[in-house]
């Protein structure tokens, strides 16, 4: 996938390592660190079963590369409830993709999660990281000019 | 009464300090383990993670006699779907939880513990972070802690999305850097648990409440709350109310004091129709039964439905309860691990059913349809995900069968359509 792993990737790796007493109970933590270079875990050359079993078993291991902001739109209940199904709607308009794509640019990808632990603020997207709670068609508009600006 | 776990101005572990916090931890470490563990049964605290399983008597479980290591893991997994109580928690108090685990790891005798931390929780495993390093560098975790010759080391672990991991045998071996399956039990973590030792694992919240307990004394915390339903608990109350958000409550607390006095009432305009009570996947209970129950173990019982996590989610009569139960049966479907055949299968059934009737082609027969695979997968798997399910299906099916009737009967109603955005 044409990355290398750096020498500072490395010695955080060796870090996380030490924090059990087997060192493969550290693959989880090392994957989403991985993920942070490269946007996704390719499977191309992944010839060890465990590591695909856990990166398809965890929803967060994208398996192809996101675009630089991953628009993750909660659809459980409270959120269903506070209108997430109209804030996914604007937002396949708006970005003119529908939920698992990337916009031509590289620049968004869309996708439906289940509850974020976020439920008295509602609806909740999460942008990468972050999230952003107590959503308005207003405020997601305000989101994504925010998010193009600051290319 | 004064909140014990939700406190403004304790993030920094100086105010902590200033407010006396960890002076408990240095009380515990000059008590016997055993001492500390008999404070804890006396308080009568009970698990805040949904099962209500009383803490200290988890805690005896640890073999006296076994050698090598054990582990104490804190359960901040929160996934159930209206629960969002230990991520406030945590941002608000983290030293709470830091020395609750301290105080705990010294009861059972773990030289080791570790924060099992949702990952997207990403922002807030960061802050649990510096928290530890500030305990570190005054010596509440690490080497010879204050002195007393206990060791205990604590790090945060981040999961990869898998509700499944709030399981506590699923969260052992997601731990251990596998997929997050749950394991059979017996043996259960108190006798075989992480990396094949004895385990304790206890939620965020009941963790917290610990230095409290130590502090003024298990009597002191046992005489707060209803009977058996001993303390304070979080409730995070969800839906179109004034003020949705975290309430810190002595257990007991009717709903209707929850509802109109914390969270002064229902939005203009919106008329209460049913109340989840303890997260998605406790039974849900109609207004009628809501506006008479009391918020606690002993009493959600009476009433058919369970306390579960606190997740208090309000439905108004807007909503279609066969859209609502549809949402909740994606979900499931998404989240079973897969490897019990009747939660895999039966989740999916249940979910392709009521995308039928969702969509006007379904019929009566699959009302019964419905109940019966939910009843057919109840109690009969490793871990509780298909009752998880199978619980709120029957209970929405028993209590608003005459929705899902008008859905069969090919009618469909305002609430499922689209709901739009706040503009």
């Amino acid at each position: 996938m044409g990355f290398k792993l750096t020498e500072e990737f490395k010695a955080k790796a060796e870090k996380i390592c030490t924090q059990y007493p087997r060192r493969d109970a550290a693959l989880i933590p090392l994957l989403l660190e991985l993920q942070k270079e490269t946007s996704y875990i390719a499977e191309e050359g992944m010839d060890y079963s465990r590591v695909k079993a856990v990166t398809t078993f965890y929803t967060m291991f994208n398996r192809e590369p996101a675009g630089k902001y991953h628009l993750q739109v909660c659809r459980n209940i409270s959120c269903h409830m506070a209108g997430a199904p109209g804030l996914l709607e604007r937002l396949r308009k708006k970005l003119a993709i529908a939920e698992g794509e990337t916009t031509k640019d590289g620049l968004f990808t869309l996708s439906c999660v289940e509850c974020l632990g976020a439920c008295g603020l509602a609806p909740v997207i999460q942008v990468n990281d972050k999230y952003f709670e107590n959503l308005t068609a207003e405020k997601v508009d305000a989101l994504l000019e925010n998010l193009r600006h600051e290319l | 009464m004064e909140n014990i776990l939700l406190k403004d101005n304790v993030a920094g572990i100086e105010a902590y300090v200033a407010c006396g916090g960890y002076k408990p931890l240095k009380k515990a470490l000059g008590l016997k383990p055993a001492e500390v563990i008999e404070e804890v049964k006396k308080s009568n605290l009970r698990g805040r993670g949904g099962a209500g399983f009383p803490a200290g008597l988890k805690w005896s479980f640890i073999p006296k006699d076994s050698r090598g290591s054990r582990y104490l893991v804190c359960n901040a997994d929160e996934g159930e779907p209206g629960t969002f109580k230990d991520r406030e928690l945590m941002l608000k108090n983290p030293h709470a939880l830091i020395e609750g685990m301290a105080i705990a790891g010294y009861a059972i005798g773990a030289g080791r513990g570790y924060i099992y931390i949702r990952g997207e929780f990403a922002a807030e495993a960061q802050l649990l972070e510096k928290a530890l390093a500030a305990a570190r560098s005054k010596n509440f975790i690490g080497k010879n802690i204050l002195n007393s010759g206990f060791d205990f080391e604590l790090s945060t672990h981040r999961g990869a999305g898998a509700y499944i991991c709030g399981e506590e045998t699923a969260l052992l071996q997601s731990l251990e850097g596998y997929t997050g399956r749950p394991r059979l039990k017996p043996p259960f973590p108190a006798v075989k648990g992480l990396f094949g030792c004895p385990t304790v694992i206890n939620n965020v919240e009941t963790l917290a409440a610990v230095p409290a307990i130590i502090e003024k004394g298990g009597d002191w915390y046992a005489s707060i709350g209803n009977g058996k339903s001993a303390g304070t608990k979080l409730f995070c109350v969800s839906g179109p109310v004034n003020k949705p958000g975290v309430y810190e409550l002595p257990l007991g607390v009717t709903f209707r004091e929850l509802l109109e006095k914390s969270c002064g009432g229902m939005k203009p305009g919106k008329k209460l129709k049913a109340v989840i009570p303890g997260g998605s996947s406790t039974p849900v209970l109609t207004a009628e039964e809501a506006w008479a129950v009391k918020l606690d173990y002993e009493s959600l019982a009476a009433s058919g439905s369970m306390l579960g996590s606190g997740a208090v989610i309000v439905i108004d009569e807007s909503q279609c309860m066969v859209k609502l139960l549809e949402v909740l049966a994606r979900f499931y479907h998404h989240e079973s691990c897969g490897q019990c055949t009747p939660c895999r299968e039966g989740c999916g059934w249940i979910e392709k059913i009521l995308n039928r009737l969702e969509e006007g082609k379904g019929s009566a027969e699959d009302i019964d349809t419905l109940y019966s695979v939910a009843d057919a997968m109840k109690d009969r798997t490793i871990c509780p995900l298909a009752d998880a399910l199978a619980l709120p299906v029957m209970s929405f099916v028993k209590k608003f069968r005459s929705e899902f009737s008008a859905h069969a009967a090919g009618k469909t109603c305002a609430g499922s359509q689209r709901i739009e955005v706040r503009e």
